[in-house]
């Protein structure tokens, strides 16, 4: 059996800059070109479907504030995720993580209601950081100790803390008032990441008037340029990349393998818990049973398409989040079931991905002329 | 082959459609939306509103024009659409799950000249008006058909959430069974989901293993439906009409009907009369039904069922009327009296015979 | 007594054929070193195959080819981003589940609301069928049950009894020592990965028409990620996807079943037990770490580039 392609790729010395640039541009031209027949096929214009798609979500500063609302919880997680992913510990309970800091917020919104105080958030944030990284610290306890796998871990008690959500909204947290449906109280004020929209020293309320995007983003801000130090320029990042490139280097080298699961998965488990508090504390206001959209799994496709890096995760996520928005928008501007958007969604993500190649190999055609060696196959 | 020809067909069709409505300039069609909570592919509960829309623009045609966006996540994702279709122009929304209420509450404030309804909710507002419909009217006459059918006085009912909803319909199942063999016990199986074959299949399974031989579901699928045909026993379609997924085992079909009130809304609008009265219908309404009742019932559980229908379908009748017992045969509600709307809304009880302990 | 766990254990020997199925295709993708994320996608586009294939009288051996082919295709399509143009597997596999669902919803539309007008039915078998317990539902199956049961001892005959699967363990091992042996690394790849793909079809085609019989938008509500954890829970060794796909399934059914038999315990508390059970054991197969060496393959999820 061999597998003849018309080309063949060869590795390049150095990652090609451009086509860090072109690739992803060549990834949607791909998408055009497949999009074309499909949306000719249900009786759309291409050109009108994408400028739905990609253009129309963040032609206003309300788009650009929804884009940067959904974005943010998402570049979260995935920066917390790429920490352990680049040690090759898979983390993909970041959901979990993330339920687990909701929870620890609510649980300080609900019990400070009446008295409350300029205090309150802020213990909230951190009280959803120290709630992720619990949850993550029982997988890493398993994998750390008894070498217990950590990806079902992790998937495992993701399934337990939604569950734990439910019984929480269900039973002692229930909103008296809520007639019996899961859901908490509203959070006071205190309990609340005020709207950028707010800041009238700044201009901010005339610019973001009837937006939603709230202080939240600044977490995300702040932990960009803490992940980059973290990840690329710290020492215990350096160990975490090596333990993942070449795990015997790393044993030789006498890394703690321990000591870097722990650090990987409190911290993928804190910036999850991080992502928690921003979603109830911030555009939902309350706990309830179905609030979050699946951010921790979709920050693992984040992560990856991301390279793992640190600017690769911050645009990933703003991709993620527009082909979201986009969805909705050729939704409700063209009537296209939900389904075609996550068939492009898919598509532009296959694309992307492919399209990396280019990134670390050249093309080159093979010519018939000459005879191609061949592995010689088993027999 | 057939399929080929068919989605061409289809292409074609679509195609046409788009062509005719680009041309037609009809006198400004009254735009309204759809928020829907599942695909409306789920062949249940986001299906049964589809239908409803349809319904609605069968009946005004251009006079109206709709919009969908369906699988909205019931976070912070909600209030962005909802916000969306309203600057889009959209003068009435729907918003058709029971997670969508504090979204809506919020959206529907920056749009004071837009109508919003809310579906399954309670809080309302100057132009948030809430819906629901009386789904525990046709589960207590399947309730009757069950008492007449089942042989061995157990009941199943697979239920997805312990939500005051769901568990009214417990209630009235049971209520309705008991009416006609005092000493039917109704098992419960929470599946907390509303839509997973799977577990629905098995809480089904778990049911049918203990000795129930009729079983209701609260939950999305018609997995229930299909693995009593499966195991030989009996049970009902929820939601909308089921009977093509398990003739054999199909009793009858407990549907929503939402067109009717979609359809009546949208006539007011375009009277410039927003209708703004909360709506609670059953079948007297017409927002829901029993259908497709099997016709291998007996005579006299077809004449039970009939009779009752009438009855409720009248207003003669109210299901939750007492005397109503709890599970340990205290009274809840004395002979002759009716539990008002806000009880019934607000129900977190099991009546008796319901066997178990409602989760807390 | 016993009796009245017959429905317990047939309920939970149901529930894990599907995982089986999907399970032994991913064990032998990721034997050879591919980790395909991707599970649910390709069994939804199985489900929806097979279920097309019976709703235009293809019968129930076109449902079962036409969900192994198109299991097979897609996976096809992923063994080509990641193999030939060396993309992350992760994100090509979650990708993957994106496309799938959307390409099933879009095109499975018109195939909601009846009834599979073919369907796998239970055939028991004489006399085995009326031992107590392992009878009703070990020797109670329908057709795709039993086949399951072959087809899990035909893959570990192959993984650990022939050169093929010798190879194939080889290549996942270390693709750079298979490739100075003269192994052809990436076909045996794409093999590996169209058959995780027709297995899953399988998987799909099972929930279609032999369990739940109709098609319906998420037919398979989630159970691709648990196949894909049972790969691990089995440490990649065949008969252990048998065995935890059967403790799976034996927990779920049991969280319902105590329910049913009015066992008072919080109903989330019971339906986090398949998933605590899951942790309990997993921790008592990683004491033995021995065994985790040898099976995990060394190369699993890492692009292997034929030039290089």
């Amino acid at each position: 059996m061999s597998l003849q392609l018309p080309f063949r790729l060869i590795p390049r010395a150095q990652p090609s800059q451009r086509m860090l640039v072109v690739a992803p541009l060549l990834a949607v031209v791909l998408t055009l070109l497949v999009g074309l027949g499909i949306f000719a096929a249900l009786g759309q214009n291409p050109l009108t479907a994408f400028r739905v798609f990609f253009i129309d979500p963040v032609s206003d500063i309300q788009g650009w504030s929804e884009l940067l609302l959904k974005a943010s919880p998402l570049c979260l997680i995935a920066l917390g995720l790429a920490i352990g992913f680049r040690a090759n510990i898979w983390n993909i309970g970041a959901e979990g993580q993330m339920y687990l800091g909701g929870i620890f917020a609510t649980g300080l919104a609900i019990h400070f209601h009446e008295t409350g105080g300029a205090w309150l958030l802020p213990a909230m944030i951190i009280a959803a950081a120290v709630g992720g990284a619990l949850w993550a610290a029982i997988t890493a306890a398993l994998r750390a100790h008894l070498r217990t796998n950590e990806i079902l871990v992790s998937l495992m008690l993701t399934y337990v803390a939604d569950l734990l959500v439910k019984y929480l909204v269900y039973g002692p947290w229930q909103d008296p008032q809520s007639n019996n449906f899961p859901f908490t109280i509203q959070f006071g004020d205190d309990a609340l990441f005020p709207l950028l929209a707010s800041w009238s020293w700044l201009g901010f309320d005339t610019l973001l008037e009837g937006t939603r995007v709230n202080l939240s983003i600044l977490m995300t801000l702040v932990a960009v340029p803490l992940a980059w130090l973290f990840m690329d320029r710290s020492f215990i990042g350096f160990q975490l990349s090596v333990a993942g490139l070449a795990p015997p280097a790393a044993r030789y080298a006498g890394f703690s393998e321990k000591r870097l699961v722990w650090v990987a998965l409190l911290l993928s488990g804190a910036a999850a818990g991080l992502a928690g508090v921003s979603e109830v504390a911030g555009p939902i206001g309350q706990l309830n049973d179905r609030w979050t959209p699946g951010y921790g799994f979709t920050a693992i496709i984040v992560a990856s398409l991301g390279r793992l890096h640190v600017v690769g995760i911050v645009f990933a996520a703003l991709l993620m989040a527009l082909l979201y928005l986009g969805g909705e928008a050729a939704q409700i501007a063209l009537q296209l079931p939900k389904a075609i958007s996550q068939v492009f969604q898919g598509l532009l993500l296959m694309f992307l991905l492919g399209c990396d190649v280019l990134v670390n190999y050249r093309v080159e055609r093979r010519r018939a002329a000459l005879p191609v060696v061949q592995p010689v196959a088993a027999a | 082959m057939k399929t080929w020809k068919h989605t061409i067909r289809n292409l074609a069709g679509a195609v046409a459609l788009t062509l005719l409505h680009g041309t037609s300039i009809a006198a400004d069609p009254l735009k309204m939306a759809w928020v829907y909570v599942g695909p409306v592919g789920d062949g249940g509960w986001t299906y049964a509103h589809d239908l409803g829309r349809k319904a609605a623009m069968a009946k005004l045609g251009d006079k109206i024009q709709t919009t969908i966006v369906e699988s909205v996540p019931e976070g912070a994702d909600a209030e962005r659409v909802i916000r969306d279709l309203a600057t889009k122009g959209n003068r009435i929304v729907f918003t058709t799950s029971f997670g969508y209420m504090e979204p809506t509450l919020k959206a529907a404030k920056s749009f004071p000249k837009a109508e919003f309804y809310h579906a399954t909710g309670f809080k309302s507002d100057k132009n948030v008006t809430i819906y629901n419909s009386r789904m525990y009217e046709p589960a207590y006459l399947a309730g009757i058909i069950a008492g007449h059918v089942s042989k061995k006085g157990v009941l199943g009912f697979v239920a997805s959430f312990p939500i005051p909803e769901v568990v009214r319909n417990i209630n009235a199942y049971t209520m309705g069974a008991r009416s006609v063999n005092p000493k039917i016990t109704t098992k419960v199986v929470w599946v907390n989901t509303w839509y997973d074959p799977g577990k629905e299949r098995q809480a089904a399974e778990a049911l049918i293993g203990q000795g129930a031989d009729v079983l209701l579901q609260n939950t999305d699928s018609s997995a229930v439906l299909q693995t009593a045909q499966d195991k030989g026993v009996n049970a009902f379609g929820w939601d909308s009409d089921m009977t093509a997924y398990a003739p054999k085992a199909h009793l009858a079909s407990a549907i929503e009907v939402w067109g009717g009130y979609y359809t009546k809304v949208a006539e007011a609008a375009l009277a410039g009369k927003p209708l703004k009265t909360t709506v609670w219908g059953g079948m007297k309404d017409g927002m829901n039904d029993l259908v497709s009742i099997s016709a291998a019932l007996s005579p006299e559980a077809k004449k039970a069922v009939a009779e009752k229908m009438t009855a409720i379908k009248s207003g003669k009748m109210m299901v939750f009327t007492g005397p109503i017992k709890g599970q340990d045969g205290s009274i809840k509600l004395a002979a002759g009296k009716s539990l008002t709307d806000k009880e019934i809304d607000s129900v977190n009880y099991y009546v008796e015979g319901v066997e178990g302990q409602l989760p807390k | 007594m016993i009796e009245s766990l017959n429905p317990l254990l047939a309920s939970a020997v149901a529930a894990a054929i599907p995982l089986i199925l999907a399970a032994l295709g991913e064990l032998v993708a990721e034997r050879s070193g591919v980790l395909n994320l991707g599970l649910e996608g390709m069994m939804l586009i199985g489900a929806l195959a097979a279920f097309v294939a019976v709703a235009h009288g293809g019968g129930l051996v076109g449902a079962v080819l036409a969900a192994m082919l198109a299991g097979a295709l897609i996976a096809l399509v992923f063994g080509f981003v990641t193999l030939t143009l060396q993309a992350n597997q992760v994100a090509a596999g979650l990708s993957l589940t994106i496309l799938g669902t959307g390409i099933t919803a879009f095109l499975g539309r018109q195939y909601v609301g009846f009834r599979a007008p073919a369907s796998f039915v239970e055939l028991p078998i004489p006399y085995l069928s009326e031992i107590p317990l392992l009878g009703p539902s070990l020797f109670s199956m329908n057709l795709l049950g039993y086949a399951t049961l072959v087809l899990l001892a035909a893959t570990a005959w192959v993984l650990y009894r022939t050169r093929a699967g010798l190879a194939l363990r080889c290549i996942g091992e270390s693709p750079t020592v298979a490739r100075s042996l003269g192994l052809p690394v990436i076909p045996v790849r794409y093999a590996a990965v169209a058959f995780g793909g027709a297995m899953a079809g399988l998987a799909g085609c099972y929930y279609a028409v032999a369990q739940f019989k109709m098609w319906q938008e998420g037919l398979t509500s989630g159970n691709g990620w648990i196949a894909l954890a049972l790969v691990v829970f089995a440490t990649w060794r065949p008969l252990r996807v048998g065995l935890g796909a059967l403790l799976f399934g034996g927990v779920s059914a049991l969280g319902l079943y105590l329910q049913a038999i009015n066992v008072h315990v919080s109903v989330f508390a019971l339906s986090s037990l398949p998933y605590l059970a899951t942790i309990v054991v997993l921790v008592f197969i990683s004491s033995d770490q021995n065994a985790i060496r040898r099976n995990a393959p060394a190369s699993l999820g890492k692009a292997f580039h034929a030039d290089s």
